[in-house]
């Protein structure tokens, strides 16, 4: 059991700066997030994208902004627990015990969710068949590519995951990639590349064609695809892959008993806390009068939690409005002189 | 102004009058109509205002601009005929429009 200030669930740029704002007035909190990178929608959806509404900063890259925040919290040596989601949370007496998937255990007065539109997860294939071989030969992503060797691969999808492990396969599998359409929206380079394998017959190539049923008895057998045109086709296969790309699901955030707008939780402005004591929610899953989903409010919204915090961290003590340029104790905590 | 027709994966119809200038996504969330999500609130970085668009009217639609049809790939189940409701611009032209709604958007 890690006992902690705060936890923080979502390391996209909201969560760290709030995080900033727990280290500037003294606090301690832990991140979790259930991507395996710091920095949330910033670094999975636009890493390349320039935004231009940070106050002060006229350009940058999800990648940069990113990496400015991280090395703006830095001296307060945090702990980021990636590739973890927050599971559960109960009450006990005035604290929070957040249990992850992973099995770690924090014990905290107070949880920060800054969890943009929930956790990112692949997009599964729309067929029922495809569930009971879900995660043993219907696969969404490769953390063992040797599985494969001499095996019957079939990728589906169209972007760059997809092209780069029908790519990669090829070499020791015997590999079918299958889009719905003949456009691929992957690296031109490695489009080029497939179809050249596909005139060398090295790797069998269907456009226009779908996932329509998944079969095997114990173990996956074959899959069978569709054309829009009613045309099925069966393929023999040992493991499907599916690269439909990311989707967002609010996940077990919505067990938690908080109050919800379709999908975001209503908070005060004050100090953003949820209908539950202790809970805060900043960033694009809250929602109040006059929300804005910038990430400049996120910021304001993570100062003004962090104060929030306080309250119940140190039960005891007055928070003391502090400037970082006058403050020594802030310097102190900064490790600046 | 224009008549749109949003009908849901059981076949529960409903219409909305629909201002020009809005989106057939817009349409759909301020008349609180079910089955679009529009996560990412129609800067076309998500997939979840996917509908699909009766064959007669799919082709008389303006054309899709470059990144849709690479959202759609993203979608659930998308076909032919598929569109992202936030891409269709309102216009008189689009009255009696029927957009038909997948089974989920996630």
């Amino acid at each position: 059991m890690i006992k902690t200030d705060v936890v923080i669930i979502g390391a996209g740029p909201t969560g760290l700066f709030c995080a900033h704002q727990l280290g500037i007035i003294g606090l301690k909190c832990e991140i979790v997030d259930n991507l395996d990178k710091i920095g949330g929608q910033c670094i999975e959806l636009y890493p390349d994208k320039p935004i231009y509404d940070i106050p002060a900063v006229p350009e940058c890259t999800g990648e940069e902004l990113t990496n400015n925040l991280i090395e703006q919290i830095k001296p307060f040596k945090f702990n980021f627990h990636l590739n973890d989601r927050v599971q559960e949370l109960t009450n006990k007496d005035d604290n929070w015990i957040v249990k992850t998937t992973s099995g770690k255990k924090f014990q905290t007065p107070n949880v920060v969710i800054a969890g943009g539109v929930g956790s990112f997860e692949p997009r599964k294939f729309p067929t029922k068949s495809a569930e009971k071989f879900d995660g043993t030969s219907v696969l969404y992503s490769i953390k063992d590519k040797t599985i494969f060797k001499g095996k019957s691969v079939a990728i589906f999808g169209g972007g760059d995951s997809a092209l780069d492990w029908a790519i990669e396969l090829s070499n020791t599998s015997k590999v079918s990639l299958i889009h719905r359409r003949d456009e691929f929206r992957g690296a031109p380079a490695s489009v080029q590349k497939i179809k050249e394998l596909s005139e060398k017959k090295i790797i069998n190539l269907f456009t226009q064609y779908s996932i329509q049923d998944v079969k095997g008895n114990g173990f996956l057998e074959e899959v069978e695809i569709k054309s829009e045109e009613g045309e099925t086709k069966i393929l023999k296969a040992d493991y499907i892959l599916g690269f439909f790309g990311l989707i967002m699901q609010l996940g077990p955030i919505a067990e938690w008993g908080l109050n919800l707008d379709k999908k975001v939780i209503p908070v005060n402005t004050e100090n953003f806390e949820t209908n539950k004591k202790g809970i805060f929610a900043i960033g694009d899953i809250c929602t109040y009068p006059g929300k804005l989903k910038l990430i400049l409010s996120g910021f304001h919204e993570g100062a003004l939690a962090a104060r929030g915090c306080f309250k119940y961290a140190r039960p005891n003590e007055k928070y003391r409005f502090e400037f970082t340029t006058a403050s020594n104790t802030i310097k102190d905590r900064l490790g600046v002189k | 102004m224009a008549k749109i027709k949003y009908i849901e994966h059981n076949g529960k119809e409903h219409v909305a009058e629909v201002q020009n200038g809005l989106t057939v996504m817009e349409g759909a969330v301020q008349n609180d109509i079910p089955g679009i999500d529009a996560d990412c609130g129609g800067s076309m970085s998500c997939a979840t205002c996917h509908v699909y668009v009766k064959e007669d009217w799919y082709d008389k639609l303006p054309r899709k601009e470059m990144g849709e049809d690479d959202m759609l790939d993203q979608a659930y189940k998308p076909n032919s005929k598929s569109r992202l409701s936030c891409q269709i611009m309102v216009s008189d032209d689009l009255d009696g429009l029927s957009v038909y709604m997948p089974e989920k958007q996630v």
